[in-house]
């Protein structure tokens, strides 16, 4: 037998391109968030024209100055409800899609979410201590602007250092199956003590799960202020980290044979995620299925590369959350849907649809 | 399979981590003095001492690979083999035990070590979705600075290692899509895309049929032949592993039992003992062939 070294014969495709971000994707992302935002600012119970709210945004660049024909009330509503609603939309949705995008490389698990490692349960835990805590001194704690989303943003980052340190306690490293399993027991051992605190407050039940199931409808600037510098650490260093999450996917062993740090590049995935999914839980309450619908939508359309998934995500999960929005707050007019149910509702018949296009498309 | 030559013949290049003819890019080991070279052994270890979770597994190891040469480590299972080519590799802590080239493996950044030494593990994953080129091109990892993306360079060396290994046509193939023979050859070209210099192949074969074992072993064996590589590798079928190692070891419960050419160690009081099993050992053109014969 021989075996020969060959060059590329005649006929054979031409060398093709590494996976990463195609034009048209990114175009598509940002005409989404585009889309969103006019959306998310036109339509609520005072209805506004698409056109003059999108004048409106561009008069909010620096120089620009157009006439949209909005009466000064109108523009009050666009500037200061609806506008900073659907920011923080976006912001959340970027951050919980990008976590659990991060959350599903990092521990090479794609059931992965931003809540996998116990911030949900932790902040769930903490934001019911405070108002159950509030209610019973007369509500005089729970009417402090920042108590409930500081609680919940302590309990989140809490729960995810005492999934940390339980991982870590087995011994061998702080391997993902390790994490993983401390993430459940943590999770369920703080969901056990919140369910005492409400069985043991049951006045405190309705606005426990007001927040549990998510919201943007308090939002402001505040907000946005509040949520946006963990948005920008969080983004820098997951999509600084974006090769590396693929380079990981073959393994620790592998990545490591190649000159990685796979422990290191994890830690820093994994506070960075966790710092996000903790902010974007305190601004708007526990939002589900944005974290893994959206990165999963992002892999079966446009690739399975985290250089693909992750800006994507950032993009597309915004967009997703504030067209969420968009319905929750219309469709049972002029009561609102909390959020959180929308997500599912929406998600889970959406990613069956993708799934299904995808595999037909594929044969 | 006929006029193999053995280590002697070698273009070893005088033991410096050259890389398989794939450039290394800036700041290779090689040029960067990342590793002595210049006649030093590849592989030196030296009382080789490792324990897992408290059990030890290898217990006072012994090992030379010259440059150029093709070394087989054989051994029942259990036997330390893939552990001793992970210590070799960096991947279990070593300390002062293990010399590349003559530089010491733990004074080697990783990224240095990487552009060294590749690894073909005994069951690579194989992440979903991810193209042929994609994963080639992750043997490109210690050449793209932190953080960082692949140059043109590092693509169109992608690429030349696929044309040698003659998969250009499957460069947008998914990787989970292919036979087991022509996914062993991927995995091949993602070490070599490492521009190492050192080998460790570990089963490389185990999961393939006679054809492509066959196939993979004639490859690597004139990719040593025209690179000047070194490969350290274990194998469980012994009377192909003595087919295309120039020197064989064999361990034993972590310890080095014998150790010499092919025909010095697969003797048949040798394989019994340490294996346990009933053999026969019959002279092949290329070296002896070992045979189980039934108790």
């Amino acid at each position: 037998m021989t075996t020969t070294t060959r060059t590329r014969p005649a006929g054979t495709p031409p060398a093709s391109r590494p996976a990463g971000l195609r034009p048209r994707w990114v175009v598509a992302g940002v005409a989404a968030v585009l889309v969103a935002l006019v959306a998310g600012v036109s339509l609520g119970p005072v209805s506004l024209p698409p056109g003059s709210v999108a004048i409106e945004l561009l008069n909010l660049l620096p120089g620009v100055r157009l006439d949209s024909g909005l009466t000064e009330r109108e523009i009050a509503i666009i500037t200061e409800l609806r506008l900073p609603r659907a920011v923080l939309g976006l912001l959340v949705g970027g951050l919980l899609a990008l976590a659990g995008g991060a959350y599903q490389g990092v521990f090479r698990n794609p059931l992965a979410d931003p809540y996998l490692l116990g911030a949900a349960a932790g902040a769930g835990l903490a934001v019911t201590v405070v108002i159950t805590a509030g209610v019973g001194a007369g509500g005089a704690l729970t009417g402090l602007p920042v108590t409930v989303p500081l609680a919940a943003f302590v309990g989140s980052i809490g729960a995810v250092v005492m999934t940390y340190l339980l991982g870590a306690a087995g011994g061998r490293s702080r391997s993902p199956a390790a994490l993983i399993l401390a993430g459940v027991a943590v999770s369920a051992f703080l969901s056990a003590g919140q369910t005492y605190l409400l069985q043991r407050n049951s006045d405190s039940i309705q606005q426990v799960y007001s927040w549990l199931l998510g919201r943007l409808a308090t939002a402001g600037w505040h907000d946005v202020r509040l949520v946006l510098p963990y948005f920008l650490l969080t983004a820098v260093v997951v999509l600084m980290h974006r090769r590396e999450l693929d380079v990981l996917s073959v393994g620790d062993d592998e990545a490591t044979s190649l000159g990685l740090h796979p422990q290191r590049s994890r830690y820093l995935l994994i506070v960075a995620a966790s710092l996000g999914t903790a902010a974007a839980v305190s601004a708007s309450g526990l939002i589900g299925f944005v974290g893994i619908i959206v990165p999963h939508t992002v892999r079966l359309l446009a690739g399975s590369s985290y250089r693909v998934i992750l800006p994507l995500s950032l993009l597309f999960g915004g967009a997703f959350l504030a067209l969420t929005d968009v319905v929750a707050r219309t469709a049972a007019a002029p009561e609102e849907i909390p959020i959180g149910v929308v997500t599912a509702l929406l998600g889970g018949p959406f990613f069956v649809l993708v799934l299904r296009t995808t595999r037909r498309m594929l044969g | 399979m006929t006029g193999r030559p053995r280590a002697a013949d070698v273009p070893t290049g005088s033991g410096a981590p050259a890389g398989p003819g794939v450039p290394a890019g800036p700041g290779t080991a090689a040029g960067s003095g990342a590793v002595a070279g210049s006649g030093a052994p590849a592989v030196e270890v030296r009382d080789l001492h490792v324990r897992l979770d408290g059990v030890p597994i290898l217990g006072g190891v012994d090992l030379t690979v010259a440059a150029g040469e093709w070394v087989t480590v054989i051994g029942p299972n259990g036997a330390g083999k893939s552990t001793l080519l992970r210590a070799v590799g960096g991947l279990l802590p070593a300390p002062g035990a293990v010399t590349l080239f003559g530089t010491p493996l733990q004074a080697l950044r990783r990224r240095d070590r990487a552009r060294v030494v590749a690894t073909v593990a005994q069951s690579p994953v194989v992440p979903p979705g991810m193209s042929v080129l994609d994963y080639v091109l992750l043997g490109r990892t210690p050449y793209i600075p932190p953080l960082g993306r692949e140059s043109a360079a590092d693509v169109a060396a992608a690429h030349d290692v696929l044309d040698r290994l003659d998969l250009a046509g499957f460069h947008t193939r998914e990787l989970a899509t292919l036979s087991g023979g022509e996914r062993q050859r991927v995995f091949l070209a993602r070490a070599l895309a490492q521009g190492a210099t050192l080998l460790l192949l570990d089963e490389p074969t185990s999961a393939l049929d006679i054809g492509h074992q066959q196939e993979v072993l004639e490859l690597v064996d004139q990719l040593r032949r025209a690179h000047g590589l070194t490969v350290l590798a274990t194998m469980h079928d012994l009377s192909i592993a003595g087919e295309y190692a120039d020197r064989m070891v064999l361990l034993a419960d972590g310890q080095v039992a014998a150790t010499g050419t092919p025909r010095d160690v697969l003797t048949e009081d040798l394989l019994s003992h340490h294996y346990r099993a009933t053999v026969k050992v019959i002279e092949g053109d290329h070296g002896p062939l070992v045979v189980p014969v039934r108790r």
